[in-house]
């Protein structure tokens, strides 16, 4: 592959990444945008709805496409993997990788090879609930709109059989990976988030009850492309819930886990109960908080919310989920902070609000980029340029803003002298 | 204009993605070069190949073809490849998404359908051109109006990146709010400690910096032009002075909420009830005194949400009061280690790392947080105040009585201080629609259909930008002040061009935020200049080069254009006739719909040319009991919706004919006339959600083509025809599961109703 001069280099291709990328292309700049996954939009292209609007985020997503399909400055790519960045400002070096899709250009998505695949895997994008074929397009509306082979099964001597089915001759299970390298003169680091752990939090039961989910499953439950097509359903036996309660703070504002407040799951969890009241009317939802914590004009949802009948907030943590044996119905046990005093209620679905975890707590864009105890980048007046949530916890609208505004700070970025 | 050189199209047809499995290939070139009599059309078994364009090219270069016509995909895969230059008007028929994928394989109606598609494009591709972009003089000059925290940042940032800046700021000295504040929340790590604001070295950086102009004391008197050629006139004491500017961030602020109306929580009537602002006062003097004796305090006690999250004065939450509360604890415990501070509070919010510093305080023992409601606020004989709190955690009422209480008031943005703080007790100002009418009085409106057509339209009349814009003096705002437009996506759109909002005018927020608020405010801001130099539109259409010509020769002066444009792009002459403003423009074609003369046309899109698409498509004889139903879908959500259920290859009835637009604001009326007239037995419109939490790509677009059916039913009563005939639904881009249903009831509706009586004549 060639390699590549730019403006800016920026990684990740989520909210933040995409709108740093979009926003300075616009302005005339030169961009190069790498994405680890096989599509542009990150983590909210696996959500169902936003707050506080409850719009889906493909509408605003396909703006962003149809912005990036228009620019011809933005040099985009997926399936890419960043192996170091060297140099200062005014002179970096990105290397990167760019892995097989094992599906070329060529692909017009129009799913003869998924009919003719036999080959199963699990989906990473619908957190494990949900199965596709072992070539697959990454979701419906995804960006580019073209199909992908799990690698784990490029070499599989059945996926000659898809192969075969594709009318275009797209599909080259022979590809390799290739390296080639990106110079800029600043480079933007959004690779966002990823839900904590729940099944560290053990007293919480995720992991151990089946019925106990997180947040983010809900929003693939939720979501009409996902593993129920839209419609609510316990994991164990796959009914409508009935009575909901939803933890807050799972993880998060704990020393134990995240000390940090992750900021969204309060917005995140009103307007789950929003939507989740709307397809099931019937259905009772419990909520269990430290802290409502909605900021702005995001208040209003929480308003709205209190007129709701059917839907109660407790103040109080949840300390215990436990499993009643033989109904798959869990028992949340919640504590009240202040006093220690303990109640106990029986619900048929746990969602656990957990929280945000930077992936920069994993993998640091240099050697020497400024990150706190929790691994989120710190603003400096030099270097690498964290967006996003790879920042502090925030959510779509203040991704985009912050985004925006390291946008700003990167054009304006000149060679040390 | 599309006149002016002669349209010269040819037809290409993909056979691949077994579109030739589905339809007879042949039937539909007989089509192109019978009927619409192309000069050149060509089948390819997969035109999206180099190979497949390769041919189109040789013929756009061997045969003087300018207009390029493709039945296969969509639009939205496969742009590059298809993308033959300026010079040449590309169609695309999603004859996979829009016939193959979605209806009955080699059936006389998907094969009509088909056929039905080709003649449509073909039409177009004759009568469109492909646009040029406009050459008008762009200044890149910015103006920022406020000279605070977020003003400051805008300013330095826009001249870092080599644009010179124009700064008005309307007290004597820069530095707003945040001069007045001795410290800011701790934002970096450990998050602990309190930290400097800073604001003095931006000052002195913004005073010492000659590329930026700095007004004191002064105010925008009046801004007038468009964006890239705005003329500001500038209220400066000595006179006016003027400036060309080429795009604005609106960085006013916020005011406090008017402390006058928590009398409630013993403002005004305890002597010792002080604000969060005088606090800061008092750190910035050095001392915490009560007002009443003028004795340090030995304890205080914060009420936290003072008028925020409360319905009867601010409904928001104003983000910022717990922190501050926290900060000024530390300020006081810092300077009386014996005192004791008391924290109200509802829901303590110390977003993200802050939830460090909200620790940090915890272990304050001389500082107690305690949750619950306010019940009453009174002054004891010593001029102590007494807070009594119901609905503790303990679950019981308790009362706290302190030296001194302070009141956590929270943040109104300056669009709205005069609704939020006026006289009165709880006067929560009038959003959106209710304030509709006197934006409309404000705007001049001599036509009463404007606060129907365009409620929202609402400005806040706050008197900062003082805007000659026929549809109000300043940003239109959707809830609560807060200018922006497009909430969540893409915060820093507002509905005028080139003007962007940043820092606590945009939302309520910190120091910090503000910084880096207005460093996107800026950047939008010079993006919106860069862009429109190059004859481009901003959001949403960004970088489309197409705009709006207006034949004013025939223009009857019904001004429903001026009304109705979300953007506030026409002004009006004193007849009435539109003063255009392409500068202004977003490109949606809003307009083109709203005008009942179809004056307003685009190279690549008019009134004219869909109504001749319309009257392209072969409407059968009654007899033949083929209704047809033809069906305007935005492009933006609804179009993606559609071609995702042909995705997943739900099949759904072969009597709809589908013709996207720009926005469903753009559909004209004349063209429902168009299709009952040429037989159609039905119009059906999908558009995105309206009202309040709309999702409308241009705000308005779908509310304004609801607004304009409920005309169109009128005139289907008059002609004795079933108000079923035209139908809208809202079609957001997830919903694709609902489009086989929606059209397959309503074509059984319309086969009951029976076939329209004018098919035929």
């Amino acid at each position: 592959m060639e390699n590549l001069t730019v403006d800016i280099c920026v990684v990740g291709g989520g909210m933040a990444g995409m709108t740093a990328a979009i926003e300075a292309a616009e302005i005339g700049k030169e961009v190069a945008l790498i994405e680890r996954e096989a599509y542009l939009g990150g983590r909210v292209a696996r959500m169902y709805h936003y707050f506080p609007k409850q719009c889906p985020p493909s509408c605003g997503l396909e703006v962003n496409y149809r912005r990036i399909r228009q620019n011809a400055r933005i040099h985009f790519y997926t399936l890419a993997d960043v192996e170091s960045v060297d140099g200062q400002d005014g002179a970096y070096t990105v290397k990167v990788r760019q892995n097989p899709r094992f599906v070329n250009e060529k692909c017009t998505a129009c799913g003869e090879c998924e009919i003719a695949c036999e080959l199963e895997r699990e989906s990473d994008f619908d957190y494990g609930l949900k199965k596709t074929k072992a070539i697959y397009l990454p979701h419906q509306l995804a960006f580019p709109l073209r199909h992908v082979v799990d690698p784990a099964f490029a070499g599989d001597a059945k996926m000659k059989a898809a192969a075969d089915a594709c009318p275009v001759d797209a599909i080259d299970l022979g590809q390799q990976a290739e390296n080639f390298e990106v110079k800029a003169t600043a480079v933007v680091w959004a690779t966002g988030w990823k839900p904590y752990d729940a099944s560290r939090i053990e007293n919480l039961g995720f992991g151990q009850c089946k019925n106990v989910i997180t947040n983010v499953m809900m929003e693939r439950l939720a979501a009409p492309n996902g593993p129920t097509d839209g419609k609510i359903l316990r994991p164990s036996d796959q009914k409508e819930p009935t009575r909901i309660a939803f933890a807050q703070c799972a993880g998060s504002r704990d020393e134990n886990h995240l000390p940090y407040c992750s900021a969204i799951c309060c917005s995140a969890t009103i307007k789950q109960a929003g939507y989740v009241r709307e397809k099931l009317p019937d259905a009772e939802v419990h909520v269990f908080y430290i802290d409502i914590r909605t900021p702005g004009r995001l208040e209003d949802i929480y308003t709205n919310a209190q007129d709701d009948g059917k839907l109660f907030f407790h103040r109080g943590k949840a300390a215990r989920v436990t499993e009643k044996p033989g109904t798959g119905n869990l028992v949340i046990e919640a504590e009240n902070t202040i006093t220690g005093e303990k109640s106990e209620m029986e619900v048929d679905l746990v969602v656990l609000a957990t929280g945000m975890v930077p992936n920069t707590a994993d993998e640091t864009p240099t050697s020497d980029a400024a990150r706190d105890d929790f691994g989120f980048l710190v603003d400096g007046s030099t270097g690498v340029i964290g967006a996003g949530v790879a920042t502090r916890p925030l959510d779509v609208s203040a991704s985009v803003q912050d985004a925006t505004g390291k946008a700003m700070k990167a054009i304006c970025t000149k060679a040390r002298e | 204009m599309a006149d002016e050189i002669e349209r010269k199209p040819a037809v290409y047809i993909c056979t691949g993605c077994d579109i030739a499995g589905a339809i007879d290939i042949d039937a539909l070139v007989n089509v192109a070069e019978k009927e619409a009599k192309v000069p050149i059309c060509r089948t390819h078994e997969c035109l999206c190949t180099d190979e497949g364009a390769a041919l189109i090219k040789k013929d756009i270069a061997d045969e003087g073809i300018n207009g390029v016509v493709i039945s296969g995909c969509s639009s939205r895969i496969n742009t590059d490849i298809f993308n033959f230059g300026p010079d040449v008007y590309v169609d695309r028929i999603p004859m996979r998404e829009f016939v193959t994928w979605c209806h009955e394989p080699n059936d006389e109606d998907t094969q009509m359908l088909a056929e039905d598609y080709i003649r449509m494009g073909t039409v177009r591709a004759q009568n469109a051109a492909p646009p040029n972009a406009f050459e008008e003089e762009v200044g890149k000059r910015i103006l920022v109006v406020g000279g605070g925290m977020a003003g400051l940042n805008a300013a330095l940032s826009t001249v870092d990146a080599g644009y010179e800046t124009v700064l008005v700021e309307k007290e004597g000295v820069l530095g707003g709010w945040s001069s007045r504040f001795t410290k800011a929340f701790p934002k970096k790590p450990p998050y602990r400690d309190l930290q400097e604001t800073g604001i003095d070295d931006l000052v002195a950086q913004v005073e010492g910096n000659d590329k930026i102009k700095v007004y004191t004391s002064s105010t925008v008197g009046e801004i007038s032009g468009q964006p890239g050629q705005f003329d500001v006139t500038i209220n400066n004491g000595s006179g006016d002075a003027a400036e060309r500017i080429g795009a604005i961030v609106l960085a006013s602020g916020w005011r406090p909420y008017a402390p006058e109306k928590l009398g409630h929580l013993g403002y005004g009537k305890c002597k010792n009830v002080v604000t969060n602002l005088d606090v800061e006062k008092m750190a910035k003097e050095g001392d915490f005194i009560r007002p009443s004796d003028g004795q340090p305090v030995k304890s205080v006690a914060f009420i936290q949400c003072a008028g925020s999250r409360d319905q009867d004065h601010l409904p928001y939450c104003s983000g910022v009061c717990c922190r501050v509360s926290l900060k000024q604890a530390k300020y006081i415990r810092e300077k009386y280690p014996d005192a004791k501070v008391y924290i109200l509070y509802k829901d303590l919010r110390s977003p993200g790392q802050y939830e460090l510093f909200y620790a940090q305080v915890q272990e304050d023992e001389g500082i107690f947080l305690t949750k619950g409601e306010v019940a009453e606020v009174k002054e004891e004989a010593n001029g102590q105040v007494t807070v009594a709190l119901d609905d503790t955690l303990l679950g019981e009422s308790i009362e706290v009585t302190a030296d001194m209480v302070v009141l956590a008031s929270g943040m109104v943005p300056s669009t709205k201080v005069e609704e939020f703080n006026a006289a009165g007790d709880g006067a929560t100002p009038a959003e959106d629609s209710d304030g509709a009418a006197e934006a409309a009085d404000a705007a001049s409106a001599t036509d009463a259909t404007e606060a129907t057509a365009d409620g929202a339209s609402a400005e806040s009349g706050a008197g900062i930008l003082n805007l000659t814009y026929r549809l109000g003096t300043d940003l239109p705002n959707i809830k609560y002040g807060f200018p922006d437009s497009h909430f969540i996506c893409f915060p820093y759109e507002t509905r005028r061009t080139g003007i962007y909002a940043a820092g606590a005018v945009r939302a309520p927020m910190d120091m910090a935020s503000c910084v880096s608020d207005a460093r996107g405010a800026a950047m939008k801001a010079i993006q919106c200049v860069e862009m429109l130099s190059r004859g481009e539109a901003v959001h949403p259409r960004s970088g489309d080069i197409s705009y709006p010509d207006f034949l004013l020769q025939r223009c009857t002066q019904c001004k429903r254009c001026t009304e109705e444009c979300p953007f506030g792009t026409l002004n009006e002459d004193e007849k009435g006739t539109p003063l255009v403003n392409l500068l202004r423009c977003r490109r949606c074609g809003i307009c083109t719909g709203s005008c009942p003369e179809r004056i307003i046309s685009f190279t690549n899109h008019s009134v004219q040319m869909t109504s001749k698409v319309i009257k392209a498509i072969d409407v059968p004889d009654e007899e033949e009991e083929k209704p047809r139903i033809l069906v305007f879908v935005c492009e933006n959500d609804a179009l993606p919706a559609f071609e995702t259920a042909a995705m997943k290859r739900m099949k759904y009835s072969s009597m709809v004919r589908i013709i996207p637009l720009r926005c469903l604001g753009n559909i004209n009326i004349i063209w429902i006339a168009d299709s009952l007239s040429a037989g159609f037995d039905a119009v059906m419109l999908f558009g995105c959600k309206h009202g309040d939490d709309y999702q409308c790509h241009y705000v308005k677009g779908s509310e304004l083509a609801d607004y304009r059916m409920g005309n169109v039913q009128e005139k289907l009563k008059q002609l004795v025809l079933e108000e079923e005939r035209v139908r809208i639904h809202e079609l957001a881009i997830d919903e694709y599961d609902k489009v086989p249903q929606i059209i397959d009831e309503y074509v059984e509706e319309i086969e009951e109703i029976g076939p329209n009586p004018y098919k035929g004549f």
